[in-house]
């Protein structure tokens, strides 16, 4: 019943989608209004099937309704009720419907903002949108039907997998999912102005707050992955440049390249062509990622799905692919620029320079992952490359962005004369030098290290340079010292919500660099009393105990960590749930600013005389979560309305 | 024209800067992919492997003092000549996290054909 009713919705949702898609086009070709109203209607009613459909598998899983497999794939009898929730969206079937929900849910929005401000864009934009809703619902009725039923329906359900059970499950897909959907909106308009021949700037100011919400959203969901695979999975580390974060960080990678683009398109009207390609380029990395990630064409650690799904995603990229570059080559003459560089030292090569690297980045990042294909098709070896090779080249690219994050804002456009120069940098720099010269002296060796303090600091003070300046032409005007800086960072959102994404930036970096360089960990095993020590720290153990708990068996062991007094006690646990072969590890750890001290426990005697340990001290891995919040924060606060500027 | 000429020569540098970085990187990174017959047919010494196969029932030894884990590894025709020796291991499982189903000849098969890449 509950599959058959999903099932038929899906299938008319799909329907309307087609019909509204292929409406607003001929609606926009003809100027005939009735149709484009036509078309909204029929969006408003996908979006209400796709809600509805979203909400019926919900109920699926709240009152386990194992007559749908998924449901009963994904949950059993003893899931608590949070993770019945979550679990709606925990394996394929029903992360495809969240997403097209999400793409729904930006159709309507769409709609809602868009029909009256931008008549001539807008009917071409809402076309897009539907054509690609109407893909995704093709995916939900052929290739990963959620609304499958289960015969016989079986007594309990399978279970939900026991790594999703996490706080992290319920943000981190809806993070990830809402900015990759999110991006198809800047693709959309970008679509849009190619086919009517309007590429000049009404498409970038229609899509620049949105593609800001999609990259904020983008940008919470790889952090939350990061913590996720941190506080969870047990190996000890936040990013291990696997297909599946690869393929989250490509589209990451060329989104930020345009938001800084976009600048220089508004400020100079130049680079079109290539705005218009890094559009095209993020969307289409949105679906590579998807098909990596859904097709199994890569080994990865992560579980993967193989079937017909991978060739729908490859296919349907093909088509969006061709399509766009063929609409590029029909308005090659409309998308030259008009502007021209003036001088290799100006704000815009800082930028131009920025978009390179970063693409370079993206491209690095798609040729590791992709390597093992290229590899087998060229010379008939599997050959993979690991994250040495990511690490390697990254982290120059990644150093030099950092930098010219700092000159970037404080250059000055066309041509940027010594005094200008000397002016905005030659405090950033000092200090910069300065920095480097303390990490020297206070003992740290690595090049590496010495580097990264000083291009954040130098950013750092580039960033309170132009907000002391700024303030201080405030309070010449009479404002008093806080009302003044609140008012900059209102008034001119966009500017100081980059600046504060920047700073949550340089924290990132450093928690990076210094859990690559500081961290230490090391692997034992104790017999009860025995203790182990690591960068100052004792560990005793104290013993295991079992405990039963609502949906599985743990097995927990006791650690008491000291450093001349005792610190505390640290319980990791082996989980053992029925339905998986193998237990799984729970972590437990005390997070500092300095280091985090990080337990998981191995291999253990069953009467609880012995067990085997992985330690590790990482340092300054929190500050990696302290600037995604600030990093968050910033990207907030650039998305607020911008005010009329007063002054 | 001088200046987009610079534009231009500034471009190559950084294409070409990369085009070296990834030809280093890949040529002191490559992991072969490699299952135990195919690493009995042709071995070269000083090169890294990634070796896949299935773990031959009871013959996992694991030593909790000296963190030792040993095994025999196969691919259904022929299992790791010698001794081989991992930094790294993965265990791969299906989207469901699990192994074979019930250890039927059938499950086994399947993974053996992800294994070598089959079947895509």
């Amino acid at each position: 019943m509950t599959a058959d009713l999903g099932y038929g919705m899906t299938i008319v949702a799909l329907g309307l989608a087609l019909y509204g898609g292929v409406s607003a086009g001929v609606g926009a070709r003809t100027g005939r209004l009735a149709l484009i109203e036509s078309a909204q209607h029929a969006a408003l009613g996908v979006f209400v099937l796709v809600t509805s459909c979203f909400a019926l598998l919900t109920y699926a899983f709240l009152t386990f309704d194992f007559s749908v497999r998924y449901v009963a794939t994904n949950t059993n009898l003893g899931t608590p009720f949070y993770y019945r929730i979550t679990g709606v969206w925990g394996a394929l079937e029903g992360s495809i419907i969240l997403w097209s929900w999400m793409l729904a849910l930006y159709t309507v929005i769409l709609i809602v903002r868009h029909r009256v401000g931008a008549r001539e864009l807008y009917p071409w934009a809402l076309a897009t949108m539907l054509g690609i809703l109407a893909f995704f619902l093709l995916v939900m009725t052929v290739a990963a039907p959620p609304f499958q039923r289960q015969v016989p329906v079986p007594a309990d359900g399978r279970g939900l997998n026991p790594l999703l059970e996490d706080t992290g499950m319920i943000t981190h897909p809806v993070a990830l999912y809402l900015g990759f959907t999110g991006l198809t909106v800047p693709f959309a308009f970008a679509m849009a102005a190619l086919i009517t021949g309007r590429v000049g700037d009404t498409w970038l100011v229609l899509t620049r707050r949105w593609t800001i919400v999609a990259w904020y959203f983008l940008s919470l969901g790889l952090l939350i992955g990061g913590w996720w695979s941190y506080h969870v999975l047990g190996w000890g580390g936040y990013w291990a440049w696997d297909p599946v974060e690869n393929a989250a960080f490509m589209p990451w990678l060329t989104a930020t390249a345009f938001l800084h683009s976009v600048m220089i398109q508004e400020r100079r009207r130049m680079l079109r062509l290539w705005n218009i390609s890094l559009v095209i380029l993020t969307f289409g990395l949105t679906l590579f990622g998807t098909f990596l990630t859904r097709s199994g064409v890569i080994a990865s650690v992560h579980a993967f799905t193989q079937g017909s799904i991978g060739i729908l995603f490859l296919s349907f990229l093909a088509l969006v692919l061709l399509t766009a570059l063929g609409l590029v080559a029909w308005r090659w003459e409309a998308l030259r620029s008009e502007g021209e560089l003036d001088s290799v030292l100006s704000r815009e090569s800082a930028f131009l320079l920025n978009n390179v690297l970063l693409v370079a980045a993206a491209f690095t990042v798609f040729f590791g992952t992709v390597f093992p294909l290229l590899s087998e098709a060229a010379r008939g070896v599997k050959v993979s490359v690991g994250a040495p090779f990511f690490n390697q080249i990254n982290v120059p690219l990644f150093l030099s962005l950092v930098f010219l994050m700092g000159v970037g804002p404080l250059i000055a456009w066309r041509r940027a004369s010594l005094d200008n120069l000397k002016r905005n940098f030659l405090w950033p720099v000092a200090l910069g030098i300065l920095a480097a010269a303390l990490a020297f002296a206070l003992g740290v060796r690595s090049l590496l290290a010495a580097l990264t303090f000083a291009t954040t600091v130098f950013v750092a003070v580039t960033i309170a340079v132009d907000f002391t300046r700024a303030t201080r032409a405030r309070l010449r005007v009479g404002e008093s010292l806080l009302p003044a800086m609140g008012g900059l960072l209102v008034r001119h959102n966009r500017r100081y919500g980059g600046f504060v994404v920047h700073l949550g930036i340089l924290i990132v970096a450093l928690g990076v660099m210094g859990s690559h360089a500081w961290s230490v960990q090391t692997e034992t095993t104790l017999h009860r009393g025995e203790t182990a020590e690591l960068a100052g720290y004792r560990f005793r153990f104290d013993g295991l105990t079992a405990v039963e708990e609502s949906n599985h068996f743990k097995v927990v062991g006791t650690f008491t960590v000291s450093n001349g007094r005792v610190l505390g006690v640290l319980q990791p646990a082996k989980k053992f749930y029925p339905q998986e072969q193998a237990p799984i590890a729970y972590v437990d750890y005390r997070l500092g600013l300095r280091e985090d001290i990080y337990l998981v426990l191995g291999d253990f005697a069953r009467d609880g005389s012995q067990a085997t340990i992985k330690l590790q001290v990482n340092r300054l891995v929190s500050w990696i979560w302290i600037g995604g919040v600030v990093l968050t924060l910033g990207a907030l606060l650039a998305i607020l309305p911008e005010r009329h500027k007063s002054a | 024209m001088t200046r987009q000429r610079k534009f231009i020569a500034g471009g190559v540098v950084i294409a070409l800067a990369l085009a070296y970085m990834i030809y280093a990187g890949v040529t002191q990174s490559a992991v072969y992919f490699v299952t135990p017959a195919e690493l009995r047919a042709a071995p070269v010494p000083g090169k890294a492997y990634r070796l896949g196969g299935m773990v031959v029932p009871g013959s996992l030894k694991w030593e909790a003092r000296s963190l030792d884990l040993s095994f025999s590894l196969s691919d259904g025709t022929a299992t790791v000549p010698g001794y081989f020796k991992a930094n790294l291991i993965m265990a791969k499982h299906s989207e469901e996290y699990k192994a074979p189903h019930d250890k039927s000849e059938a499950g086994y098969r399947e993974l053996l054909k992800t294994l070598r890449g089959e079947g895509r």
